[in-house]
């Protein structure tokens, strides 16, 4: 689970386009939560089952680790750093992969397809290969079955049934559940759970290992210049006319 | 810089043969800069037409890898050969086409190679120092960041129609047949069902008329698409009416489908930062919306404060009219 940038509270320094990004309020990304509802659901199915979150972040997540304990998960490990600032998919790759060795036995590993705040979509199928794993990305069904997964995942044009044998590693879209809203009752409960916290040397991971391969040089809201020009009118007729007018003098009406 | 004996070089791959048309022409671009060779990978079966049509899209040398095994997209075969491919030669840039398997395949790749990789690059340079530079739509559409590499091969991922196709000429290039070995699938997929594509593309729409929240009810999309049927475009849609109506399968934002169409016309959309993320390079905005303060009217060249029952109607009657 990553703790991401709650990006619709994001402001813009309209000077500069630059992003406040210092302070913003944080949350858990929003795929990561489908990813624990689904795991949620199928340990419900599966008597004697466990849910573990894995996090990794530059600063304290226990905001977020709490959270994902209240909607259900058993355990969380987290890794926190100051030296995951500026981490690119690689480096966090290789460490979750590293927790998930450290962790022991699985069957599964859930993730979100995408993260909420960076939208990249690479730690999924980038954890697969370091764990060298099977993965079925943008999954937005999956049945268990003994020691089989099955996963129904939308593509461009077509929708597949993909098997794999487990342990695998899927990544799960929106669409796949509604993720529960914990209860004061699961709030108060999640309190006495374990969050294990892990250092970058409990995983024995050396420094280069987390070194980025890719620098972001800048990251400024985008230029939208529109127009921005109001049609009004007495009459509804009125307004249709001005507007037709206007977008066929754009040149942006007719075949 | 080793062009000439095949070392280093930009190399383009998607399982999508438009889209590896678009990364040929950009992937061009970036060659000449370096002054290096351009080289697209074409995996399949019966592909021999299409890679030596390549060659006149712009190609210096293309991979062809055919047979009968490689038909269809497979996850592990396509991503060993072009992982002993580049172990070979050593392309320094990598262009992957960012589709819902190409982007797992580029990720995987890299991990593979050991290197960084940008997704859905928008628009990609070379830089001073001779770095590839990509430019990518992050924090849910609140910003455009520009990311480099530390370390080479550079993969970046390219969404479809980032960028224009090339002009086919006369180009001096060879198709190279490669050997290759299939690395044994993780996974079975034991069913595929195409999905209904009972017309174009939106992502191919010339005009797009969207609905958003402001849609009372199901059947009230006759009314967008009686003015897409005038505008000769296609009925699309925001989040919501997918996710909490279930009115569609597929919405237009940076999670779903980008469009850039010559005319967006959003209907009872409120514009949120993820939907306009995915309508940015719209030539131009229409907003038609009840509410004044509706963040769509802040990046609309035309907005109509209205209901769209009266004003979609209204629009439709005007255009009819005048394109008669």
């Amino acid at each position: 689970m990553k703790q991401a940038v709650d990006v619709s509270q994001l402001k813009v320094d309209p000077a500069t386009r630059q992003l406040v990004t210092a302070g913003a309020p944080k949350k858990i990304s929003d795929f990561d939560k489908n990813a624990l509802e689904e795991s949620i659901k199928i340990r419900e199915k599966n008597a004697g089952a466990e849910v573990f979150t894995l996090t990794v972040s530059p600063e304290d997540a226990k905001v977020v680790l709490r959270e994902g304990l209240a909607m259900g998960a058993d355990k969380a490990y987290c890794v926190v750093d100051p030296a995951f600032q500026g981490v690119d998919t690689s480096g966090t790759s290789y460490v979750l992969s590293e927790m998930v060795r450290k962790v022991g036995e699985f069957d599964l590993i859930l993730c979100g397809d995408s993260s909420l705040d960076s939208f990249s979509g690479l730690v999924g199928p980038r954890m697969a290969e370091l764990l060298n794993l099977p993965q079925i990305t943008s999954v937005k069904k999956v049945v268990v079955e003994g020691d089989t997964v099955i996963a129904e995942r939308s593509l461009e044009d077509a929708v597949e049934m993909v098997k794999a044998k487990m342990p695998a590693l899927l990544s799960v879209t929106r669409e796949i559940n509604q993720p529960r809203i914990p209860s004061l009752m699961m709030i108060m409960k999640a309190s006495k759970k374990e969050i294990v916290a892990w250092t970058l040397k409990d995983l024995n991971i050396p420094a280069e290992k987390t070194a980025a391969k890719i620098e972001v040089l800048e990251a400024l809201a985008p230029k939208m210049e529109r127009k921005k020009i109001k049609i009004a009118g007495e009459t509804v007729e009125e307004i249709g006319e001005k507007l037709a007018k206007a977008l066929l003098q754009e040149g942006v009406v007719g075949r | 810089m080793t062009a000439m004996n095949g070392q280093g070089g930009v190399w383009v791959f998607s399982e999508v043969y438009d889209l590896t048309l678009e990364m040929l022409g950009k992937g061009r671009e970036l060659a000449d800069k370096l002054q290096t060779e351009l080289s697209a990978i074409v995996i399949g079966n019966n592909v021999q037409d299409k890679a030596d049509e390549l060659v006149k899209y712009g190609a210096d040398k293309v991979y062809l890898i055919d047979h009968s095994a490689l038909e269809r997209f497979q996850a592990e075969a396509y991503l060993g050969i072009i992982q002993n491919l580049a172990l070979k030669s050593h392309p320094e840039i990598l262009l992957i086409g960012s589709t819902r398997n190409g982007k797992p395949l580029a990720a995987r790749l890299s991990t593979r190679l050991d290197a960084g990789c940008v997704p859905d690059c928008i628009r990609l340079s070379i830089d001073d120092k001779k770095r590839l530079v990509g430019e990518r739509i992050t924090y849910g559409g609140n910003a455009i960041a520009k990311i480099t590499f530390k370390s080479k091969p550079q993969v970046a991922t390219v969404p479809l129609r980032a960028f224009e196709k090339p002009e086919k000429k006369d180009h001096n290039g060879q198709v190279v047949k490669s050997d290759f070995k299939v690395e044994p699938a993780k996974t079975e997929v034991v069913e595929r069902k195409p999905l209904e594509t009972s017309s174009v593309r939106i992502e191919e729409a010339q005009s797009i008329v969207s609905g958003g929240r402001g849609l009372e009810k199901k059947d009230d999309i006759a009314l967008l698409q009686d003015l897409a049927k005038i505008l000769g475009g296609q009925v699309g849609c925001s989040r919501p009416l997918v996710e909490d109506r279930k009115w569609f399968t597929d919405w237009i934002g940076l999670s779903g489908h980008k469009v850039k169409p010559k005319l967006y016309i959003a209907c009872g959309v409120s514009g949120v930062i993820q939907h306009v993320a995915g309508i940015r390079d719209s030539k131009i905005i229409v907003a038609i919306n009840k509410d004044p303060e509706a963040p769509i009217f802040e990046v609309a060249d035309y907005g109509v404060v209205g209901d769209l029952y009266q004003v979609v109607p209204a629009l439709r009657d005007a255009l009819k009219k005048m394109l008669q």
